[in-house]
């Protein structure tokens, strides 16, 4: 029966040795460690949630980017495009104006031609008549020393004018 | 890489603990058989357990009689007289009442480690037909035994454990490494897997320092006890009951209006059954500590039995070849023995954490 009976002595060492250990142990040990473990913990989803954050704003700031760069890519497409068509309206214009002016150049040169080939024209008439006039002077007095030569010549001289 | 460390850890534990058995068996193997011879009487196994799972006034570690060696520990002795103090090498190793020792004039024998006064006058214990002492009368005992002095190492190594483990926890952030990382786990273990499921999250700081000296008192004792000619604390019914006292009062004073409305007056039950359950359930507020007491003595002082009974059966059959038989039965149950000190802490922790959470609960109204 000794085994089932407490002994008063130790009964009375356990409270007080627990109840010490449980003071220290409470104050030096267990309440440091457990609000530093809670602290870590809470440190430690602190950090997780801020990385999520983080990768969120990353993912954000990706998306930005990539708005940014298509955005920067239709420009570019549309300055090209601007460009593209500017160049052949220029060409274009250039190539219409060219020919205007070639079409006037031809033109005034035409007009100047027949304006030299007419001036040349009278001029040849002038000589021709001055010619003819001096020929006839020539042939008249030749020719008109007898009355129906001179006839002849009269004539034919008119007939000759018609014709012309 | 740190957990691959924890582990390594761990394993030299085990392995170290292992390990130890051995030695007891060796050791206590050779001081029978000493005994035996010098003694030159017939093995009495119930005695020879019986000493080995009692308290003692010294903690004794080999030799018999008067060779022993022993570490002597204070008696301390509260009398009509006073208090009478002393050392326990006074008795000159006897616990069979022979040697009386005098002190402030009163005489004082160790009767089976119970110290006995002798009445005025008397010279030498005598006893009666049943071996009782008829001249002499108990005082207060309030001696540091071999178990208070094992109780006072545990304290000691929890104390610089965790001191420890604190210590780095006021200086780092970090997780701590190697031997305070495994404490660390086991604290954490207690709290998550003990307090925070039983209690619940809103009120279970209040108990953690309860549960975590407990859990550790009880495991690093039943671990010490293990060793050899270490003593059996947990395996005193003394010790178990102040232990199962501290779950009950914690339980009682931090209950509830609700816990007590269901323990004393169950709602929702006719009202001739009441007055029954009240006294079942108040029972219940008793036998609850009572069972982890029970649980822990029994389980811790019934693995030191069936090791000393295995060892025992060497000198009672008389033959050295039953070692073969029970030295490997012996180690495997001390090694079971490891599981169980660890099982017992657990389930003593849990089960308190389990009654002051319903002692504790809030309950929803139905």
């Amino acid at each position: 029966m000794d085994l089932i009976t407490p002994e008063i002595g130790l009964f009375f060492w356990q409270t007080i040795v627990f109840l010490v250990l449980l003071f220290l142990m409470a104050k030096f040990a267990w309440k440091p460690i457990l609000s530093s473990v809670r602290n870590r913990e809470q440190s430690i989803n602190d950090a997780l949630a801020s990385a999520e954050n983080a990768r969120k704003e990353m993912q954000n700031l990706k998306s930005d980017n990539e708005q940014l760069m298509k955005e920067a890519r239709a420009e570019r497409d549309a300055i090209l495009k601007e460009a593209r068509e500017l160049k052949e309206k220029v060409i274009a214009d250039a190539s219409e104006e060219a020919k205007v002016k070639a079409d006037k150049i031809v033109a005034d040169a035409k007009r100047s031609i027949e304006l030299e080939k007419q001036s040349a024209m009278a001029e040849l008439k002038n000589h021709v008549a001055e010619l003819s006039v001096e020929i006839a002077e020539k042939i008249v007095r030749k020719e008109l020393s007898g009355k129906n030569e001179q006839h002849q010549m009269i004539e034919k001289m008119i007939g000759d004018a018609k014709l012309n | 890489m740190t957990a691959q460390k924890s582990l390594v850890i761990s394993l030299y534990f085990a392995l170290a603990f292992a390990i130890f058995p051995l030695f007891t068996v060796a050791q206590e193997q050779e001081q029978e058989h000493k005994s035996l011879q010098e003694a030159g009487e017939e093995f009495n196994a119930t005695e020879m357990i019986m000493h080995h799972i009692g308290d003692a006034h010294e903690w004794h570690f080999f030799g018999g009689g008067e060779n022993s060696v022993t570490l002597p520990l204070p008696v301390i002795l509260y009398t009509e007289g006073g208090l009478v103090t002393f050392m326990s090498s006074e008795f000159h190793h006897d616990t069979e009442g022979q040697h009386v020792v005098e002190k402030d004039g009163m005489r004082f024998v160790n009767l089976h480690e119970d110290i006995y006064r002798l009445d005025a006058g008397a010279e030498a214990v005598e006893f009666d037909a049943e071996h009782h002492p008829v001249n002499a009368s108990k005082p207060w005992d309030l001696s540091i035994t071999k178990n208070v002095a094992a109780m006072f190492l545990t304290v000691i190594l929890m104390l610089l454990f965790f001191t420890s483990l604190a210590r780095h926890h006021k200086k780092n952030e970090h997780a701590p490494k190697g031997f305070n990382n495994v404490l660390e786990t086991l604290v954490l273990f207690v709290r998550d897997e003990i307090a925070l499921p039983q209690i619940g999250e809103k009120k279970y700081m209040k108990f953690m320092p309860f549960l975590l000296s407990v859990f550790f008192f009880i495991w690093i004792t039943n671990l010490m006890g293990l060793l050899p000619g270490a003593a059996n604390v947990t395996g005193n019914i003394a010790v178990t009951v102040s232990l199962g006292l501290f779950t009950m009062l914690i339980m009682i004073f931090n209950g509830n209006k609700d816990f007590y409305k269901h323990t004393f007056w169950m709602p929702g039950i006719p009202t001739w059954v009441k007055p029954i359950l009240a006294i079942v359930e108040g029972l219940g507020l008793l036998i609850k500590p009572a069972a982890l007491m029970i649980r822990l003595f029994a389980n811790i002082t019934a693995g030191h039995i069936i090791i000393l009974s295995l060892i025992g059966l060497i000198f009672i059959l008389e033959n050295a070849g039953i070692a073969g038989v029970s030295v490997p039965f012996a180690l495997f149950i001390t090694v079971l023995e490891l599981l169980v000190a660890f099982l017992q802490a657990f389930i003593f922790t849990i089960l308190s954490a389990l009654f002051i959470g319903m002692a504790v609960e809030e309950h929803e109204h139905h």
